[in-house]
């Protein structure tokens, strides 16, 4: 076991654990973001930095600080490790500068985007990012590639978090796309157009952490804050498949099926496609109950960010009148209840 | 003149053939070693050489030798970084071209040394025609019975494999390297762990610079305390140099480390001068990656000391006032160079070569290019001028591996001393984007 102070917490983990996961156990809210580390995806992470940290204090042993910043998700941690994140300004700084970097060349069209609601870099740009952009140059665009029927590729969303590809590589044989090319003009591709083509494949929709892999029999249905997620299963005939998943309702209607995200955002169990595409109906699935959705989110708020009554407004509201609207949560009260 | 370990014969007819290149005394490191002494002996003799890596970053070569995990029953490797690429920088290529033997015979006297039954030389893909003759002298090595089973009676065995690179400046980062020679793309690999503990096919490795396996046959051979003697302090040996640009006598020269960076340009056995008799502007002295530095600050430190061709004199100051010996790749400008197209030229460069894996330096490396083409172009502003330290700022020491810093260090040391070039371009973009116009003080020279 190794005992490590994270943001002047201590915590004790296993050896071997990476300071992320050690962040997480403690409360996944506390914990550096993550781009493109996935836990279920052997080598994934270390590509964006979004998640660096500083190292105060390398070991018991060693007591010296790390001269650089630290990919906390590939970092193991030592014995009397201090790690800082939210407490090192550096990091603060650095994380604003990894944000930029990330924005320059995406298109910003989250109010088309599949993805926005439940998008990481949208989450992840809110939270450490500017609301200016020093970037004056064309953006990187791409040529649009058809690389299957069930799933679409927008190339210039992609953050290249390499996390479908190792989805690819881990989850199904033969992975039949990659990244071409190099620098910034480097792209998840196909190489032959139309190819992918096997029962997982639908999961890279799941890892992709922004939306640049998106599903075709989702497109443009509904914003993902206008549903309802709810936890279901059926027994899948496919090997491998999971089968627990979750449904995406408007009204009476399933509009898509995903993997269930756990509290980290992260698919543990994989589904095939027959599940994920095929099943569209409440009466192929056994229904479990609402999935957990983080309060946080636009998907349990229907609200980007939560209005704020004025408190002279709430003063001079009648005492009914404030007792129903702290009962009725779309609403958040400032000062009174919250 | 000082003296020359690696290129003595290199002018000999006939001295890429194992024949003639054994009249000269080839491969008697080999069996020096192999005979005489035991690997550790030979590792110790490197050690106290002092010799440091010539591939740029000038570790210890003995040192990461030591480094290098040994458990049983595992295979270990040495490969051999040509790849050689930084612009600026040609040294390896002729000593491979000219001397394959004796880097043949490094080869085998450093695999020896490390206890490496398989090594490999990757290869930089551009240089084909260094491959012919390489693996021309590979096929001689082999007949000879310096390679294969049981090499000179010893009951050491080595094979040694050419692997030609795909054009990748970043394959030279000996982890993207490691990945390309394991037939993946050639992406850096985030470390730890290091190569000595997890390196080809994830078995203990080192990865070392052409130059340096080239120096192994002459410490082994002389002795390490008698290599050291070479040099200041802890630049031991002979460097080669290759120098390019706006001198009158461009080329590659074997140097004593120590001599200074006056005489290397202005003396006539090196350089010979700034060419066309006109001034010195700035030096970048290590390859296109390390800092550039004014005339004034090459040649002598800020503490007014003479500069030398040495590791620790050229870092004297740090990042503010030096730069440092790098690859060696030396290029002089002269005063009618404009260090604002130069930089962009750099950082076109590196915009190219950037794998893309890491955000900040496949994002920003455009981001630098584009700011400077367009300050180049004069469609600058001032603000893009602090812009452009920034993102390098914002790149430097967050990436996987150095090229971040290798594209960001030219360009916030262009900016630091040569600001008020920057500045003129876009004050003066009519003047500054007029064909071969230069900022002289000033005054705009056509």
């Amino acid at each position: 076991m190794a005992k490590i102070t994270y943001d002047g917490i201590e915590i004790e983990v296993p050896d071997g654990t990476t300071i992320m996961n050690a962040a997480r156990q403690l409360d996944g809210k506390l914990a550096p973001p993550a781009m493109c580390y996935y836990t279920p995806l052997k080598g994934s992470g270390g590509k964006c930095r979004a998640c660096l940290v500083r190292v105060a204090a390398g070991s018991a042993k060693d007591p010296r600080p790390m001269p650089k910043l630290v990919a906390s998700c590939i970092t193991p941690v030592q014995d009397g490790m201090v790690v800082e994140n939210n407490s090192s300004p550096q990091v603060l700084e650095v994380r604003k500068g990894i944000v930029e970097m990330l924005l320059i060349n995406h298109p910003l069209d989250c109010p088309v985007c599949d993805q926005a609601g439940e998008c990481s870099l949208q989450d992840f740009a809110f939270e450490h990012g500017l609301s200016t952009t020093r970037y004056e140059e064309e953006r990187r665009t791409f040529d649009k590639v058809d690389i299957g029927p069930l799933i679409q590729l927008h190339m210039t969303r992609c953050i290249l978090c390499y996390r479908c590809v190792y989805t690819a590589d881990q989850l199904t044989d033969g992975r039949v796309h990659g990244v071409l090319g190099r620098g910034d003009a480097s792209e998840i591709g196909t190489y032959i157009e139309n190819i992918i083509d096997n029962d997982f494949s639908g999961n890279v929709i799941d890892v992709c952490p922004v939306g640049a892999l998106t599903d075709k029999t989702w497109r443009f249905k509904q914003r993902v804050w206008f549903t309802k997620p709810v936890n279901a299963h059926r027994d899948c005939e496919t090997d491998q498949c999971a089968g627990r998943v979750t449904l995406w309702y408007k009204g009476p209607e399933v509009l898509r099926v995903t993997g269930r995200k756990d509290e980290n955002g992260e698919v543990k169990e994989w589904i095939c496609n027959t599940c994920r595409f095929d099943k569209k109906e409440t009466t192929d699935w056994t229904i479990e109950g609402p999935a957990p959705v983080d309060r946080s989110s636009v998907v349990s708020a229907n609200h980007y960010e939560l209005p704020v009554l004025n408190q002279q407004v709430i003063a001079d509201m009648p005492a009914s009148t404030v007792r129903e609207l702290a009962q009725n949560p779309p609403l958040k009260l400032g000062g009174l209840n919250g | 003149m000082g003296r020359k370990l690696l290129t003595e014969h290199i002018n000999v007819e006939g001295i890429d053939t194992m024949a003639v290149y054994r009249q000269h005394g080839g491969y008697r490191s080999v069996e020096k070693a192999l005979k005489t002494m035991t690997p550790d002996e030979v590792v110790e003799e490197v050690k106290k050489s002092g010799l440091r890596g010539r591939g740029g970053a000038g570790f210890p070569t003995g040192m990461k030798w030591s480094f290098l995990a040994k458990p049983e029953g595992v295979p270990r490797y040495l490969v051999c970084n040509a790849d050689e690429s930084e612009p600026g920088t040609f040294k390896d290529r002729q000593l491979m071209s000219k001397l394959p033997h004796l880097l043949i015979e490094g080869m085998i006297t450093s695999s020896y040394a490390l206890g490496a039954n398989t090594s490999y030389i990757y290869i930089r893909g551009e240089l084909l025609y260094v491959l012919r003759i390489l693996e021309k002298a590979v096929a001689e090595a082999y007949a000879a019975g310096f390679l294969g089973k049981n090499i000179l009676g010893s009951g050491y065995d080595l094979d040694l494999h050419i692997h030609p690179g795909a054009g990748a400046y970043i394959c030279g980062e000996e982890t993207a390297l490691l990945e390309s020679l394991e037939g993946k793309r050639g992406n850096p690999r985030n470390k730890p762990p290091f190569p000595a503990v997890s390196g080809l096919y994830a078995r203990p490795t080192v990865v070392n610079n052409v130059e340096s396996i080239a120096a192994v046959p002459v410490i082994v051979n002389e002795g390490g305390e008698e290599y050291a003697k070479i040099g200041i302090g802890k630049s031991t040996g002979t460097k080669l140099i290759s120098a390019c640009g706006h001198v009158k006598n461009p080329g590659i020269y074997e140097i004593e480390m120590g001599v200074p960076v006056e005489e290397f340009i202005y003396s006539d056995e090196y350089c010979g001068g700034i060419w066309k008799g006109r001034e010195l502007k700035a030096v970048v002295a290590g390859g296109s990656s390390v800092p550039i530095l004014p005339k004034s600050l090459i040649l002598k430190t800020a503490a007014g000391e003479p500069r030398l061709m040495t590791y620790e004199s050229l870092s004297d100051g740090g990042f503010v006032t030096g730069t440092m010996l790098g690859s060696g790749g030396f290029i002089a400008m002269d005063e009618t160079t404009c260090i604002v197209k130069n930089t962009w030229n750099f950082s076109r460069f590196y915009h190219h070569e950037s794998c893309g894996q890491c955000s900040p330096c496949r994002e920003g490396t455009g981001w630098l290019e584009k700011v400077l083409h367009r300050l180049e172009h004069g469609h600058g502003q001032m603000h893009d001028i602090d812009l452009i330290v920034n993102v390098a700022k914002q790149i430097e020491g967050n990436t996987i591996c150095p090229l971040g810093e290798a594209a960001a260090w030219p360009v916030t040391a262009a900016v630091r001393h040569f600001r008020d070039e920057f500045e003129w371009h876009v004050t003066h973009p009519h003047e500054a984007t007029r064909p071969g116009a230069v900022y002289h003080g000033g005054l705009v020279l056509a």
